[in-house]
């Protein structure tokens, strides 16, 4: 952790303009994401991080700006090319299929994955058969990974809140993906479940070698996790560098912290 | 080949193991849920993993005599380690896997441990962090290696890769394992238990594979079990009942053992096996109840009204039909349809369904939870018993069963009461030695092998069955002279589902008082269904109607003891309940969850105090350790109340309904 990430740049965004109608919320952002590090996004409530994590997965198009992933540069991204082009995410309010159970829900991130076509899949027959195999083997490493086998054939929506965020990772992580972004992911949860999570995308980060980009409030998780920290404030660019720099800048601290951050004691 | 001749013979554990290898070698040994599926390992599988890793524990250094500490969930590994271990001479010591780092260091170095066999990367952390304080340690072997990829102590081994050294070893040293095995016999160290200690350090129980495995063989000659049997193995290792159920009876009887998926999927794979042969402590029958209960609150009406119907029935006839004692045609059809109807898929909701046997004890049972699973027609029974005799003292009967009473003395096993009340035994499962600790052992053991239990009691008149009441060292006395068996009005109060844990005091008082821990789900529960607003315990255990509730509790227990001949003065007069749930982490339990009395009186002086001073409310500022190991502070006004006092010997009046 906390290791500096000589890896290749993954992601740039440049000059990334946003507004919708006379609101900017992303004035001229510029900023990359090396391969194998974890990069948090904070800022105020309404800074545009969520919509920053959009403007990744081509769920917005901003007017102005480059987006780069892997080196193709477009102007902007569709979410089913960032889909299939490796990156996942989870969202702010969970969004799984609360009807469905752990298994099925984690099964749904590998359909990516999976070649054959309904006809197959609905006989349940021979490539689809041992495709089904296949996939279902991956799902339970996932949920081996996340600890959660004593609830996979529950429905997700029975399930109290800090689990259905392990869930929704797990979903995320089924479809292998090279960028994970990770909207809040520890917000409501008490300092238990915090530091579960915290366990997990560092497990991600290291077993996997997934590259993370992570929007979080707390900021002992942010300072502890975090390779690299962009600031942003009323869609502009504070800061950005190691999370030692951004923890000292000066207009962090008035736009942000309020204070010198004080170690928090759980 | 007959009975007593295999008995001379087959005196160690990888004796046993090789001659089901020769008897039933494709035979189910051990299973374990993985990625979702069920594994299984035959004996004959089981006999080549722990060859392989005998040797293997043998190149890194382990000798006869020598300590392996095991630490961690109940995995197939971990059990084959304690027969490797053993295949060699060496002596396993299984450590509870949830004790801290300080418990643990302890442990590791008053056990002379040489090698340690953990489960994954929380246990190693943990080893890292005391090995300083173990220089006896020299080597760490671990199953599962997620999170230790870049671990590079070369002190620290793969499971896989001690095995594969064995198998080199093997090689090299043709006849080494059989001769190991060979030099093994009866008398030699077979496992060392530590006892959690309700005072002072945890003591190391040494037992001999005599001592174990003729114990086992008496366990299973009483209930008749045989090859057939299925076990979950989900209990701590470390604890002597699963040693004796889940490993020796195993090995003796030579039936199949299955370890759970993990710890919380036990639920689950209980269902799933579906376990001929039980055991559980008292705790988890309660929870299995509470969660029963709570499920047919929210069931629908017709459910509800068949559920109460049926169980009214079984509770009348249930108990009667499992103790073979008559019962009218009607109602043994009704309860035909009720096992069709509630009681069958109620069971097998449980993973009782094919339950013939279930073990309970530890702590007492409440009688409405015993009789409500034997009313089912599940056949549980307690039994009395303690590390230092590996489990076995006394078992209930088939056919005589009493929630008060713990049984006869089982297969071999001699009881008297000492003068002062204490229940003393002699049996061939006597232990050796506590290690290290001549003062303790002569204190417990007399020289010709009475060991004092330290528990107060009394053979009953009418079933000749043993009863308790409480430690001996816990029975005081209130400042007139009245007995006061705190334990006795403790469980008495446990046995409402709404309390968790109760801490009576008294000895040397006017009178006796309680404090309370509420149960977080029943509770909790109630008061949702009271449309009663609660942010989390603190908040709940203080509601007005919370308390209310635990006096009607403590009410009904005092009209109890009112009855109770010379316990009859001892009745809680004022209580309170508590503003935490008293916890193993912050040393108010034992890790088996046992209450240390004596910690929890000092820690909350000022509310033992206040409870003695007539106030009405007291403020109190409690430091308490999070499972994160952090530690903060709990402040809260804790109210206390009055209950409700019965003049002793006086008829029990309506107030009893």
């Amino acid at each position: 952790m906390n290791e500096q990430h000589g890896g290749e740049v993954i992601l740039s965004v440049e000059n990334i303009g946003l507004s919708f109608g006379v609101m900017k919320v992303l004035d001229d952002i510029s900023f990359d994401i090396r391969r194998g590090e974890i990069r948090s996004i904070i800022g105020p409530n309404g800074a545009g991080k969520s919509s920053l994590l959009n403007v990744i997965n081509g769920f917005y198009h901003p007017q102005q700006g480059t987006i780069t992933f892997k080196g193709e540069t477009r102007r902007h991204m569709a979410p089913h090319v960032a889909a299939k082009d490796g990156i996942a995410r989870t969202f702010q309010n969970i969004a799984l299929f609360k009807g469905m159970s752990t298994l099925d829900n984690i099964m749904t991130g590998r359909n990516l994955k999976m070649k054959t076509n309904i006809f197959w899949q609905a006989l349940h027959l021979g490539p689809a058969r041992a495709e089904e195999l296949e996939n279902r083997l991956e799902a339970e490493k996932i949920i081996d990974f996340l600890d959660i086998q004593a609830i996979r054939k529950k429905p997700v929506g029975k399930l109290p809140y800090g689990l259905q965020k392990r869930v929704e990772l797990g979903r995320a992580l089924a479809a292998e993906p090279e960028l994970l972004l990770l909207d809040e992911p520890m917000a409501g949860m008490n300092s238990e479940e915090k530091e579960d999570m915290s366990r997990f995308i560092l497990d991600v980060n290291a077993e996997f070698g997934t590259t993370i980009a992570l929007i979080e409030h707390d900021m002992g998780v942010v300072m502890d996790l975090s390779d690299r920290v962009l600031v942003l404030d009323y869609g502009k660019q504070l800061a950005d560098g190691l999370p030692e720099e951004v923890r000292n800048n000066q207009e962090v601290i008035d736009a942000y912290l309020g204070v010198p951050h004080e170690e928090e004691v759980a | 080949m007959d009975a007593k001749d295999q008995e001379t013979v087959l005196d160690t554990f990888p004796k046993l193991l090789q001659s089901h290898v020769e008897r039933r070698p494709n035979r189910d040994a051990m299973r374990e849920k993985d990625l979702g599926i069920w594994q299984s390992w035959t004996w004959a599988e089981a006999a080549r993993e722990i060859r392989s890793l005998a040797c293997g524990l043998a190149s890194l250094g382990l000798e006869r005599g020598d300590k392996l500490a095991i630490i961690g969930d109940n995995r197939p590994r971990l059990y084959w380690s304690m027969t490797a271990a053993q295949a060699l001479g060496a002596v396993p010591v299984p450590l509870y896997q949830d004790s801290v780092a300080d418990e643990m260091a302890y442990v590791l170095d008053n056990a002379d441990v040489k090698i340690a066999m953990v489960e994954d990367q929380e246990q190693v952390d943990k080893m890292l962090e005391v090995l300083e304080r173990c220089p006896k340690v020299e080597h760490i072997v671990y199953d599962d290696t997620r999170g230790l990829e870049s671990y590079r102590q070369e002190f620290l081994h793969q499971f896989e890769a001690v095995q594969q050294a064995g198998e080199a070893f093997d090689r090299d040293h043709p006849g080494f394992y059989d001769s190991e095995v060979a030099a093994g016999n009866g008398a030699e160290d077979s496992i060392m238990l530590y006892t959690s200690g309700t005072t002072g350090n945890p003591k190391g129980v040494v037992l001999s594979n005599d001592n174990v495995i003729i114990t086992a063989r008496n366990g299973i000659e009483r209930e008749n079990l045989t090859a057939e049997e299925e076990v979950l193995a989900y209990l701590p290792m470390a604890w002597v009942g699963d040693n004796l159920f889940s490993y020796a009876q195993s090995y003796v009887a030579g039936f199949c053992v299955s370890c759970p998926e993990d710890p919380t999927t036990v639920p689950n794979d209980l269902r799933e096996i579906g376990p001929t042969y039980f055991f559980a402590p008292p705790r988890i029958y309660e929870n299995m109840l509470t969660q029963v209960m709570i499920r047919m609150e929210d069931a629908a009406a017709i459910k509800q009204r068949l559920f109460h119907y049926f169980m009214d029935l079984a509770g009348k006839v249930g108990v009667r039909i499992l103790n073979g004692e008559p019962v009218s045609l009607k109602n043994r059809l009704l309860y035909k349809l009720g096992d069709l109807l509630i009681y069958g898929p109620l069971k097998d909701v449980l993973g009782l369904g094919r339950t013939r046997l279930a073990y309970t004890a530890g702590e007492a049972i409440g009688p409405e939870i015993f009789d409500f699973y034997r009313s089912l027609g599940i056949n549980i029974k307690q039994l009395y018993g303690q590390t230092e005799c590996m489990v076995f003292i006394c078992v209930q009967p088939d056919g005589e069963v009493y929630a008060d009473t713990v049984g006869t003395p089982a297969i071999d096993v001699e009881i008297k009461i000492a003068d002062s009340g204490e229940i003393m035994y002699r049996s061939p499962g006597v232990f050796q030695a506590y290690y290290k600790n001549p003062e303790s052992t002569a204190s417990t053991k007399t020289a010709d092998g009475w060991v004092h239990t330290g528990d107060a009691g009394f053979f009953d008149e009418h079933s000749g069955h043993l009863k308790i009441i409480d430690r001996a060292k816990d029975v005081g006395k209130l400042n007139d002279g009245t007995l006061l068996a705190p334990k006795y009005i403790e469980n008495k109060l446990k046995f409402f589902s709404y309390i968790r844990e109760a801490v009576v005091f008294g000895d040397g008082r006017d009178y006796s008082t309680a404090f309370i821990n509420i149960d977080l789900d029943a509770v909790g529960n109630w008061a949702e269904r009271r449309n009663l607003a609660y942010s989390g315990y603190i908040d709940l255990a203080g509601l007005d109607e919370v308390y209310q509730l635990v006096k009607e509790c403590i009410d009904k227990v005092n009209l109890d003891l009112s009855q109770d001949g010379k316990l009859g003065n001892s009745q809680i007069r004022r209580f309170l309940v508590l503003h935490k749930e008293l916890d193993a982490d912050d040393g108010e339990l034992t890790r088996t969850r046992k209450v240390r009395r004596s910690t929890v009186g000092e820690r909350y002086g000022d509310l033992v105090d206040a409870l003695y001073s007539g106030q009405k409310e007291c403020h109190v500022e409690t430091r308490v350790t999070f499972e994160n190991g952090s530690i903060g502070t709990l402040s809260a006004d804790v109210q206390i109340r009055e209950a409700e006092y019965y003049p002793p010997g006086g008829i029990a009046r309506e107030a009893a309904a």
